[in-house]
């Protein structure tokens, strides 16, 4: 592990290391028309796409950030980021066919583990291409389709072009455009009509360079009457510089469809991870977005569902844990264009250690989408008078007849549950993590296990030492 | 030496105004002492200057657990020493399991991890004994609870955590008659030759189910009284006035 940046959970965060491995494709520095073109050269890619992409450029060159994203500007320079980067042409399907280097990254990291366990598909992201990607047999027979983004791309032209951009078009903000422009990698998930995918699907992205940018692309379809699981994790090795990664998820869960996106993020207090995640729910179908952030320098990320069938429920559980040098900007957005919908969104944060984790929320009732219910709570737990909070939920109600609940707290390690704790042994350290752990148990009791596991050890070791 | 809890001349502040002046008790193991006492005499400080909360400040006195000073210790510390105090108003912590916190806390008083069978068994013998069902455990921790589930509660951990001296405060407060039988059923099974007790009261109701050794009154941060059990009764008739009279006279 490097030794020059100093975050809190140093020798806690023990995804900071970095290995050498050979790289395969590098582009010049910058963002460029002509790696543009490099990258089309290199993946084959037809005219389309191509002309998508330098299309995608002159929008992101042209487009200013959000207005509530002061900073940013000047914190970020483009011109330092490599934005393609790879030690692989494609995805082995083969574990013993990845390269040595790299399943010895994945090893340290404990993903080859996860090969073992039930899961219905595993793809393994490094740098801008994926390393591996492969799903079960008996998902394949079913017609599931479970490639890297790029194959996807290949192997079903037709679907794929149908969707993708469709939900989250490059015009819609500066950092999708860049995502569009320079997008490598990710997944590409299909579930055909009436399959329910029980077991979940993996992905795990890892960014091994230095001032890179990571720029992954998803796009879920599920067709009416499906179910599908799709878990991802991140982490990357801490080093002095910052790099980037700039994801666009686009989802769509068709009539009676249920999908479910959980993402754990631990990147490196270097990464910028800023992120468009957003599904198109219709009649009577079900998104549940299980959203946790535990690392990054700054991530702006809210996922959103925009219900547009009658009937259908979006849901967000959102986790942000802002230590040292972090600020999270986590929330969730709730769009409803057809009646009798529901949502809930469900947002806990943490900081301690002088970190700042922010709410953004939206919640929006279009015009013609009566009765829609939607239940917002939004609990925020400081630790320490040197760290912040912040929420901004916006509310723009058109419907008729909605019912908005929205509920708010922002809270201390209580002294009374302290006392209570410790007044029965427990030392005080252990009490209050305890008490934080307690706090965010409505969320991680939604996790799988391995995650859910992770994000205690990683709250019990950012309470080391936070205690005075 | 070792068996005695012993309070000297103890004087309490919350936020500097003075609240027990010069309070001197000392319970021995095997003794069930009653302190009984108006609103306001000074009985809930008592019980949280005992066990450490931080917002009440000892400004004189000692107490002593086994010879040693109390006061120089951290609440955990004072609870693995074997100290316990069963709270007025038991705190709801969100989100953490009982039978986790339970096995965390038992693990800590006795300093060693207990095999986790043999920690269950213990627990669900001790939850029959207190008409306390199964799925209690699977709850977090007071959340949600009823006033007479959480006291139930209390008396769970003081039989899990086997302390040797307990403080018991206002145990009775807001227990219908069945709960506060149960409550004193566990009470009284605790009651032996290596437990001392002290009961915090204001009302004699519960010394009808645990009958005290020994009974004090406090009025205006001092004990002005102590008798046998028949002094609750007395009370109990005659309301705490004539003593109040008594003392300013």
């Amino acid at each position: 592990m490097s030794t020059t940046a100093a975050p809190t959970m140093q020798g806690a965060y023990k995804e900071g290391f970095h290995d050498d491995i050979k790289t395969l494709h590098k582009v010049p520095k910058g963002a460029s028309h002509k790696v543009i073109d490099y990258m089309c050269d290199v993946k084959g890619e037809p005219d389309w796409m191509r002309k998508f992409r330098h299309r995608s450029l002159d929008l992101f060159l042209k487009q200013d950030l959000p207005p509530w994203m002061p900073g940013l500007r000047d914190e970020i320079d483009y011109d330092s980021i490599t934005y393609y980067m790879s030690p692989v042409d494609k995805p082995a399907r083969r574990w013993e066919d990845v390269p040595e280097e790299i399943r010895r990254t994945y090893d340290k990291l404990g993903i080859a583990k996860e090969e073992q366990k039930l899961l219905g598909g595993l793809g393994a992201q490094i740098d801008s291409e994926m390393a591996y990607h492969n799903i079960q047999d008996s998902l394949s027979k079913q017609g599931v389709v479970f490639l890297s983004c790029d194959d996807g791309l290949k192997e079903y032209p037709e679907i794929f072009q149908e969707h993708f951009a469709k939900v989250i078009p490059p015009e819609d903000n500066k950092f999708a455009a860049l995502n569009s422009a320079f997008w490598s990698g990710g997944s590409f998930v299909y579930i055909p009509k009436g399959v329910k995918c029980d077991i979940p699907l993996s992905v795990y992205f890892r960014i091994n360079a230095e001032q890179f940018g990571q720029f992954e692309r998803t796009l879920i379809i599920c067709e009416d009457d499906t179910f599908c699981h799709y878990v991802e994790g991140c982490s990357a090795p801490v080093y002095t510089t910052n790099s980037l990664h700039s994801a666009v998820v686009e989802i769509y869960v068709k009539k009676r469809g249920r999908c479910r996106y959980t993402t754990i993020q631990n990147w490196s207090t270097d990464v910028y991870n800023l992120v468009t995640k957003r599904s198109l729910v219709d009649a009577h179908g079900v998104m549940e977005w299980v959203d946790g952030n535990l690392g990054s320098k700054r991530t702006v990320k809210y996922p959103s569902c925009y219900m547009i069938g009658e009937g259908a429920h979006g849901e967000i559980l959102s986790l942000a844990s802002a230590d040292k040098g972090m600020w999270q900007d986590a929330g969730a957005k709730l769009v409803f264009f057809a009646p009798n919908c529901t949502g809930r969104i469900n947002s806990k944060s943490i900081s301690g250690h002088g970190g700042r984790a922010s709410y953004r929320g939206l919640v929006q009732v279009r015009p013609g989408a009566d009765n829609c219910r939607v239940q917002v709570n939004c609990d925020a737990l400081i630790l320490d008078d040197v760290s912040r909070s912040d929420t901004y939920p916006v509310m723009e109600i058109d419907g008729d007849l909605a019912t908005v609940e929205h509920e708010a707290s922002v809270s201390n390690v209580s002294e009374e549950q302290l006392f209570y704790l410790m007044s029965r042994g427990v030392r005080k350290e252990e009490a209050v993590s305890m008490i934080v752990n307690g706090f965010i148990e409505p969320i991680v009791k939604e996790l799988p296990m391995e995650f859910a596991v992770e994000i205690n050890r990683l709250i019990n070791l950012q309470m080391e030492g936070s205690v005075g | 030496m070792t068996d005695t809890f012993e309070i000297r001349d103890l004087h309490v502040s919350i936020e500097d105004k003075p609240i027990l002046k010069g309070f001197s008790l000392t319970v021995r193991k095997g003794e069930v002492h009653a302190l009984m006492g108006p609103n306001g005499s000074g009985k809930s400080t008592l019980a949280n200057a005992i066990m450490g909360h931080p917002k009440y400040t000892v400004t004189n006195g000692q107490i002593l657990m086994k010879g040693e000073n109390l006061l120089e210790m951290s609440p955990d510390e004072r609870a693995r020493k074997g100290l316990f105090l069963a709270f007025q108003y038991p705190c709801e912590v969100p989100g953490v399991r009982q039978a986790n916190f339970l096995r965390l806390a038992v693990n800590a008083r006795f300093g060693k991890e207990l095999d986790v069978m043999e920690f269950y068994d213990k627990l669900e013998e001790k939850m029959k004994y207190l008409d306390m069902d199964e799925s209690f455990m699977k709850r977090y921790l007071n959340e949600g609870f009823s006033g007479g589930e959480k006291k139930r509660n209390e008396i769970l951990q003081m039989m899990l955590l086997q302390p040797e001296f307990a403080v018991m405060d206002e145990t009775d407060s807001g227990l219908d008659i069945d709960a506060l039988k149960v409550v004193s059923r566990g009470i009284n099974e605790l009651r032996g030759p290596d437990l001392g007790i002290l009961i915090i009261t204001h009302y004699e109701r519960i010394l009808r189910y645990i009958t005290p050794d020994f009974v004090h009154i406090l009025v205006d941060g001092k004990i002005v009284k102590s008798g046998g059990a028949d002094l609750a009764g007395h009370l109990e008739e005659h309301g705490y006035d004539w003593i109040v009279k008594e003392v300013a006279a």
